[in-house]
């Protein structure tokens, strides 16, 4: 008992001199975080507020301030006509919507799927000791740097279906026999938007999962070298399960961010139902089609979406993060 | 056991050891082909005039300058680079200067809320973009900002001073207790200790920190696109995203391929000289940029 009341007894003596340093700096510390804080309160919090007002009202681009409040009449609004027939209408019943929650979702879990493993292999031959690494780090460096936009607009030059270079190469390999109109066909326009996708990401993704692999001590792969495992197996049961949080964490990362993917899908496939995306579609509403409430609504939605998903990712992250903290 | 089977043995083992060599180096070269290809590509065609143009072809054959010419000589794409650099300079400096004294207050000082105030933070900074377009359209309208560069420095905020805030948090977060004692034992307020003795060490960070809020400015669209109407305003990737012909037919792949190489190449550059640290940014925030 004894050697519990003295530490006790300690500290309440130095006390009184450390809270009022404590306090201090706390003191400091909210004066420190004002400015960040009104920053992001105009630029994000307001303005997000703004965006689910909008949604409740009839706003269009000229009549923003005189809007009036509809309650969830964007959402879901029915009309009961003389003849007894119901008519439904807003976002959720709408068929443009859907597709587009369709599309996003799809490509949302394939591009991810695709880059995990493409970034698992290129992260692996990365941790590899060979000469002209540097090289090949540099390399998966450049798609990552260049401006989604250009790329669009590069892979819409090799995409063309005259002119294209992808065609003339799966033609002199015999691998099509008639010229594909990649971006504009309703059938290849969604696997152009995921080639192009995943060929960007892959670099962010094999560098996060190199990150990991970097962490692992090499002495593992020695004991399991000199066991006689084969790599295969090391790499599902020792390698795998090693990387899996850090692995989980950019799986997240990374399909949050594929949720609002916008600008590639704007610019290489204007106006094909069979790419638009959840923010493609609210973008449109709001401001080229004049429906500000109605877009707002679908903004709103595609938020509450990434929301949950969020939340899903710090309730994993939080794990990692009170690891680190001190 | 002959010796014929052990020399057959010991050659097969070889053989076995060079064809996984062989097929390391073919994925190696594989990679990087794909990787950097169409970058390349996009060179090969900017260089090229005319007809020249539809013929495919997958070695450089001509070096022509018109594209670039073209290009360089439009004043309305100067504008675009200009307001670019503007745009992405002014949006980093602004994030710096509000997270360094946040970032302090998140690494060093404990207090009450601190880790739901950093998920906030980070929550922020993977945002859809979308979601506040109709909100900051509005106070954009209203402050009298629309299609001024003003309103893309306002709007990039939102990704890039979460983005500098965490980094710069996970950063400080790293350097040892011993560094801040022997300033506060000597009296020093916070306000000192950041100026002193925070500031010195953490340029590295900042450096790396401001390159990829830059990157993810210099590429931004949705809002550029949205707050903007006229090349007084306009980025980079607006004005390339607008390049088009009168028809499908006339569109100018090669002036638009030139613009992408002259706006990519400064980017490509930066990436290669900073390699590591941006790889070291990137892993440590997390956060694409």
């Amino acid at each position: 008992m004894s050697d519990i009341a003295i530490p006790a007894k300690a500290n309440a003596t130095r006390r009184p001199d450390e809270s009022d340093l404590v306090k201090q700096r706390v003191r400091a510390a909210m004066w420190f975080l004002l400015p960040m804080l009104a920053a992001l309160a105009v630029v994000a919090a307001w303005p997000l507020l703004r965006t689910i007002w909008f949604s409740m009202t009839d706003a269009s681009l000229t009549h923003l301030a005189d809007a009036r409040f509809v309650w969830f009449n964007n959402y879901l609004h029915w009309t009961v006509l003389k003849s007894g027939k119901v008519i439904w209408s807003g976002v959720l019943v709408d068929p443009a919507w859907w597709n587009a929650v369709w599309n996003t979702l799809r490509f949302a879990v394939l591009s991810v799927a695709f880059e995990t493993v493409f970034g698992v292999i290129v992260a692996l031959v990365l941790n590899a000791e060979f000469p002209g690494r540097g090289i090949v780090r540099a390399a998966v460096l450049i798609p990552w740097a260049i401006p989604t936009i250009v790329s669009a607009r590069m892979w819409g030059w090799m995409f063309n279906d005259q002119f294209g270079i992808i065609n003339d190469m799966l033609m002199h390999l015999g691998l099509i026999s008639t010229k594909i109109a990649w971006t504009a066909s309703a059938d290849t326009a969604f696997y152009a938007i995921l080639i192009v996708d995943i060929w960007k990401t892959t670099p962010f993704m094999a560098l996060l999962i190199l990150a990991a692999l970097q962490m692992i001590p090499r002495d593992i792969y020695e004991a399991a070298a000199i066991d006689g495992v084969h790599p295969v197996k090391t790499f599902f049961r020792v390698t795998l399960p090693l990387i899996r949080p850090a692995l989980m964490v950019a799986v997240i990362f990374r399909l949050l961010d594929a949720m609002r993917i916008f600008d590639l899908v704007y610019v290489l496939t204007p106006n094909s139902a069979q790419t638009k995306t959840m923010s493609v579609i609210s973008r449109e509403n709001l401001i080229d089609f004049d429906k500000f409430a109605y877009g707002s609504a679908e903004s709103t939605l595609l938020f509450l979406i990434i929301a949950v998903m969020t939340i899903l990712y710090i309730w994993i992250g939080q794990v990692r993060f009170e690891g680190g903290t001190r | 056991m002959s010796t014929i089977d052990q020399v057959q043995r010991v050659s097969s083992f070889d053989l076995w050891k060079l064809v996984k060599k062989t097929a390391f180096y073919l994925l190696v070269l594989f990679i990087v082909v794909v990787m950097v290809f169409p970058f390349y590509y996009a060179i090969l065609t900017s260089f090229k005039s005319g007809t020249n143009l539809f013929i495919v072809t997958y070695w450089p054959h001509e070096l022509n300058f018109a594209n670039y010419l073209n290009v360089l000589q439009s004043a309305a794409f100067l504008q675009n680079f200009a307001n670019s650099i503007i745009v992405a300079t002014l949006t980093v400096l602004l994030s710096l200067l509000l997270a360094v004294t946040a970032s302090y207050a998140l690494s060093r000082v404990n207090f009450r809320g601190r880790g739901v105030l950093l998920m906030t933070i980070l929550a922020v900074s993977m945002f859809p973009q979308i979601a506040v377009l109709a909100g900051l359209f509005e106070l954009i309208r209203f402050y009298n900002l629309f299609n001024t560069l003003w309103a893309l420095i306002f709007s990039y905020t939102i990704f890039s001073l979460p983005f500098t805030v965490w980094v710069l948090t996970t950063f400080m977060r790293d350097l040892p207790v011993e560094i801040e004692e022997a300033a506060i034992v000597d009296g020093a307020t916070p306000w000192i200790i950041i100026w002193r003795v925070f500031l010195p060490l953490l340029w590295p960070a900042m450096v790396t920190t401001g390159l990829l809020a830059f990157i993810a400015a210099w590429n931004e669209y949705l809002f550029a696109l949205t707050f903007t109407s006229s090349n007084s305003a306009r980025t980079v990737p607006v004005a390339i995203a607008l390049f088009s012909g009168n028809s499908e037919h006339e569109i100018p792949w090669g002036t638009i391929m030139a613009a992408s190489v002259l706006v990519t190449a400064p980017l490509v550059v930066l990436v290669l000289i900073f390699q590591r640290k941006i790889i070291s940014g990137l892993t440590a925030g997390g956060v694409k940029g």
